[in-house]
């Protein structure tokens, strides 16, 4: 039996001490990036086939008018629509009963229509294995009853882990009582893209955390994707058909034309 | 900490001042955020905003150094809003429980009224005549009291003539922290001083490394008193101690100024156990009502020496007093002094475990050079560190231009240490508590515990004394050193010795309170007796229940003293023995009452300071088997005068020693605290100090959450290194922008002692304070780094000057003078 499992990440309780992006590297056994200090906390820059999850340190356009230092924890969003999963053309990606959606190392080619696909840039290419990684919410320790390492590290309760429908009630009731300190909030990823197994409790817009307000449906991306793909490349493919066609029928006029001229 | 980490959660009002929990203490936060769910207000006080900020309902900017003037605004606040509203507050608790009521010489005098220095102060020798800082006695040699806070030579009345000068105003201008902000601030943490509420003040290194670091946190001692957060659950100050063993480090005396449980180190006037029991304990009090606990200091030191020389510790020889080292009356031998004494080729050899001072020293280039003059030089540690690598460093800033190693003749040893995972052991937290620890690896390669070093270190210092003779060689020879026959010494037997036997049986002692001064009882630390008992190892206690509801937790690991989880805690209840806040007691009094009398003792809860009857019957009359809440005191009450420091019996506010100010903001002759030290006065060379013309800019130091201390653990690692991997210097936009300097730009930072190069970190989060009209910029530097690991870098303590605390010497590393500009503009 496999319960839906999920993550809920609570930005208003992060404090950004990063303890979840070491214990994501010492689980995971993943090695550390070469950096410089290029004037922010955040660091590595950007996730990397290396770097799983990683917090953003903001400071808000707004800071004078109402300060705040906010801290988001990036990770794959584990969709329940995963479109990675749905252009994954061998078969690497998928998507576990339990909601966890995990890229199978022996099989993965390094398409990187996954990379592509992906509506928070979440997959990341490996040049050294050729194949392309990312949280696969430890895996390996949920099969064996033991939450995510960047959950168990946690020390504020920022990153929790449970069942979906648990983890659900806890963002509620969180949300009720930021509600009475103030603040409303958004449970992103209840339903965004039909639901993710990642979600963010947020008390401010998703855009000043980076990510997408309305995030598109995969599907929908996917199919202008196709559409926008497929279309010029009709009229390529029938303009070079028709070129071949125009050319042909040319030299067969001038063929035969120099037929009858011969004639 | 006088309550402890799981407490913070009981709080209502959480003022985090002098420290960055969030990035330096993050498990805190398990705790603040578990109050704040609960709907308490977090206020944060710092120069910048900081990840603790960042979580904060209020953050209030405040100029380093200025936390007194802050304070005593708070406390001026609160001693008004008492007058008017004084049902908000627990008047009982302060006249009761603190010595408010008491009664100060007449002839004392405030700095108001001195230009700056309490009576008594003596310019020439910068030190105070403590003649008038005194209770008025009766004929008894009781203080005399006057509980309706009237008299206007009581505790209560010069407090208030004392704070009447700090308004919102002036300590705004002296703060820089915009007024509004500041009322918040005070409304907000004043509400918890209504009865039933609690308000925790956490603090660190913010507050204690300044030249009056001691009366920081007097003032926040005198703060909660008058809103009777002493003793409570969710209140307190505590102290956040800046490593994970610390307070075991201070517990078991590793500092110049104690022996083991805090007892005082003898001087040369302390000829015996007589003289030293009298001369620092004995005879303090008169009142009945006062439990005056060091008043059994005699016990404590008699069985400290039964430990230490056993059968050789008889009444006879005065239980082999003789043997303690004595030190000059008034002298110092803290960090500072001892390495102006290296400096001065005075100190030959170092010991130096688990410490790095080449990193964590202030004035460090000063004290590089120091070690220089050094013959020897022993590093026990982890990791090769900066101080093992002296010989070898950059000359200055530029980590490629090294001193040349011929020139140094100090012989250097390094012996490899195991980590703390990698021993069994006892580590004691901020909240007091010691836990036991197993090993969970074992040390690599040669790497050996502490214990094993210093077992070893000491069998061969006894054989050299044994072979060769040598100066009071009796006091190590006598010494009693049995820890097994195994290579590795037998850590229990450690614990053993310091919880302390029972010698007419054999057996462990259950509590402090069986010991003996006539040799029938032996204890190497008097405040860890009850810790290790037949009962078993206290420390390895792992049961996670706790029908306290509050998490006092009391069978999980073990807590000094007598496992009481929140010191002071009698004044969490009324006179009666009734809890202020009943929702969260920390004990309650159950005892029978017959006829309005309290007929049987029983305490419930944590337990008690002192199982005595409560002050009062049902009934209202008063108990003379009583006695007064806080026992550690010889008068039973908490200090809000306290006149036992060396700079002052309530805090005012000086300037750091090198300050942005041309002169003392609270109109005083000397800008600076009278009573400290004046290293670059006595001893100027390698102590250079800077004015506001040439270095205008407000300087500190702090650590972030990536890195511990001096960075020789955390600088090795990889993973750690990536998260941060380089010094910074973090400045407002305002100062960047007059400067040239855009965010990631190299920059030098310089003070009259020193250079740093960092990558500016330019950020909204900082911001230029105004005072009184003038703009005064600060930045702040991370000073973990040094020339030795994987990521290396400048240190700033480069930069930092030799100056200490008036009573504990601490470095004032948090507040100097600089300048800073783009690497390359001239």
């Amino acid at each position: 039996m496999m319960t839906e499992v999920s993550m809920l990440i609570d930005v208003a309780k992060c404090i950004g001490c990063r303890g979840c992006q070491v214990a994501c590297k010492q689980w995971n056994q993943r090695p550390a990036e070469k950096t410089k200090f290029t004037g922010t906390y955040q660091n590595p820059p950007r996730l990397s086939a290396n770097t799983w999850t990683l917090i953003q340190f903001i400071e808000p356009e707004d800071y004078d008018e109402n300060p705040r230092w906010l801290f988001r924890k990036q990770q794959c969003h584990h969709c329940v629509d995963a479109p990675c999963e749905q252009v994954c053309p061998t078969g690497a990606i998928k998507k576990l009963e339990n909601g966890i959606v995990y890229i199978n190392q022996s099989i993965c080619t390094g398409c990187k229509y996954c990379v592509e696909v992906c509506p928070f840039d979440i997959p990341q290419f490996d040049r050294a294995s050729g194949t392309v990684r990312k949280c696969w919410m430890c895996l390996d320790r949920v099969k064996n009853g033991l939450e995510p390492a960047c959950a168990t590290t946690c020390p504020t309760g920022a990153v929790s882990f449970g069942s979906r429908t648990g983890m659900l009630a806890v963002a509620r009731e969180r949300q009720n009582i930021l509600e009475k300190q103030g603040f409303s909030t958004r449970i992103y990823g209840k339903d965004e893209l039909g639901g993710q197994h990642v979600m963010y409790l947020l008390p401010e817009k998703a855009s000043i955390y980076g990510l997408p307000e309305a995030p598109r449906k995969p599907t929908e991306k996917i199919f202008w994707r196709w559409l926008l793909g497929v279309i010029p490349g009709m009229a390529i493919l029938v303009a070079i058909f028709a070129y071949l066609f125009k050319q042909r029928s040319a030299s067969d006029t001038a063929a035969s034309d120099a037929k009858s001229g011969g004639e | 900490m006088t309550n402890h980490w799981i407490d913070i959660r009981n709080a209502d009002r959480i003022m985090i001042i002098g420290s960055n929990a969030a990035e330096n203490h993050p498990i805190s936060f398990k705790w603040v955020t578990k109050a704040i769910e609960r709907g308490a207000k977090l206020i944060s006080v710092d120069p910048r905003f900081t990840r603790t900020s960042s979580k904060a309902h209020i953050y209030a900017p405040m100029r380093s150094g200025t936390d007194i003037a802050f304070i005593n605004g708070l406390i001026k606040y609160v001693l008004d809003d008492m007058e008017k509203n004084p049902q908000n507050y627990n008047m009982e608790y302060v006249h009761e429980y603190t010595n408010a009521s008491f009664l100060i010489d007449p002839a004392f005098k405030l700095p108001g009224d001195l230009n700056g220095v309490f009576s008594g102060y003596d310019k020439n020798k910068r030190t105070y005549n403590k003649d008038t800082w005194k209770y008025q006695l009766d004929g008894k040699g009781i203080p005399i009291k006057d509980k309706s806070l009237k008299d206007r030579n009581c505790v209560f009345q010069l407090l208030k003539r004392h704070v009447s000068r700090y308004d919102a105003k002036t300590v705004c201008s002296i703060t820089g922290t915009p007024e509004d902000t500041y009322l918040d601030v005070c409304k907000t943490f004043a509400e918890s001083g209504r009865p039933g509420k609690a308000g925790t003040i956490m603090y660190a290194m913010g507050t204690t490394q300044h030249t009056y670091g001691t009366q920081n946190i007097r003032g926040y001692a005198i703060l909660q008193l008058l809103l009777a957060n002493m003793g409570v659950a969710g209140g307190g100050i505590n102290a956040l101690r800046g490593e994970s063993n610390v307070q075991g480090s201070t517990d078991h005396c590793i500092l110049f100024h104690i022996l083991p449980g805090y007892l005082a180190t003898p001087d040369e006037e302390d000829v015996s156990v007589d003289s030293y029991s009298k001369n620092h304990y004995e005879g303090k009090n008169k009142d009945p009502k006062s439990a005056n606990w060091w008043d059994n200091a005699r016990k404590y030191i008699v069985s400290l020496l039964k430990a230490w020389y056993g059968d050789r510790a008889t009444p006879a020889d005065d239980f082999a007093y003789g043997y303690l080292p004595k030190r000059e009356v008034d002298r110092d031998y803290s960090h500072i002094s001892l390495f102006e004494a290296m400096y001065d080729g005075t100190i030959k050899g170092m010991l130096c475990m688990g410490q790095n001072p080449a990193v964590g020293g202030p004035n460090a280039q000063k004290e590089r050079k120091a070690l220089e003059k050094l013959d020897w030089l022993v590093c026990a540690d982890l990791w090769e560190t900066d101080t093992a690598n002296f010989w070898r460093r950059p000359k200055a800033d530029n980590l490629n231009d090294l001193v040349d190693p011929a020139a140094i003749k100090t012989e250097v040893f390094l012996l490899p240490a195991a980590a703390s995972v990698e021993k069994e052991g006892s580590i004691t937290n901020s909240g007091r508590w010691s836990q036991w620890r197993y090993t969970a690896v074992h040390p690599p390669g040669k790497a050996k515990s502490d214990l094993w070093i210093l077992d070893r270190l000491f069998k061969a210092v006894s054989a050299r004394y044994k072979n060769q003779g040598g100066p009071i060689s009796a006091a190590i020879l006598d010494m009693q050193w049995n820890y097994g026959s195994a290579d590795e010494p037998d850590v229990h037997a450690v614990a053993k010795e310091i919880n302390g036997y029972d010698l007419t049986t054999g057996k462990l002692l259950p509590s402090f309170g069986k010991l003996n001064a006539d040799g029938t009882t032996s204890s190497g630390n008097w405040l860890y007796c009850a810790s290790y008992t037949e009962a078993g190892n206290m420390a390895a206690r792992r049961n996670g229940i706790d029908p306290s509801n509050i998490g006092l937790y009391a069978e999980w690991s073990w807590c000094w003293p007598v496992n009481r989880r929140i010191i002071y805690n009698r004044a969490s209840v009324d006179m009666k023995g009734r809890p202020w806040d009943k929702e969260h007691p920390v004990i309650a009094f159950e005892g029978v009452a017959l006829d309005g009398k309290y007929v049987t003792k029983k305490w419930i809860g944590d337990v008690p300071d002192g199982g005595w009857y409560p002050l009062m019957n049902p009934d209202g009359t008063l108990r003379d088997d009583a006695r007064y809440p806080f026992i550690m005191k010889p008068e039973g009450h908490a200090r809000i005068f306290g006149m036992g420091r060396a700079d002052g019996p309530l805090p005012e506010h000086y300037e750091p020693l090198e300050s942005p100010l041309d002169k003392n903001p609270m109109g005083h002759a000397e800008a600076i605290n009278p009573a400290i030290k004046l290293w670059h006065k006595d001893r100027p060379e390698g102590n250079e100090i800077g004015t506001p013309a040439d270095f205008p800019i407000v300087g500190t130091t702090y650590r972030v959450t990536e890195h511990w201390q001096a960075g020789a653990m955390t600088r090795n690692l990889p993973w750690l290194v990536e998260l941060m991997p380089d010094v910074f210097v973090e400045m407002s936009r305002e100062l960047a922008s007059e400067k040239g300097i855009k965010n990631g730009n190299r920059v030098i930072v310089t003070t009259a002692r020193g250079t740093l190069e960092g990558v500016a970190c330019v950020t909204s989060r900082f911001k230029p304070f105004q005072l009184n009209g003038k703009v005064v910029h600060q930045i702040g530097i991370p000073w973990h780094w040094g020339y030795a690991g994987l990521s290396r870098g400048s240190s700033a303590n480069c930069l930092t000057p030799h100056v200490g605390d008036a009573n504990t010497m601490i470095p004032e590393y948090k507040a100097f003078l600089c300048d800073v500009k783009k690497k390359g503009v001239a």
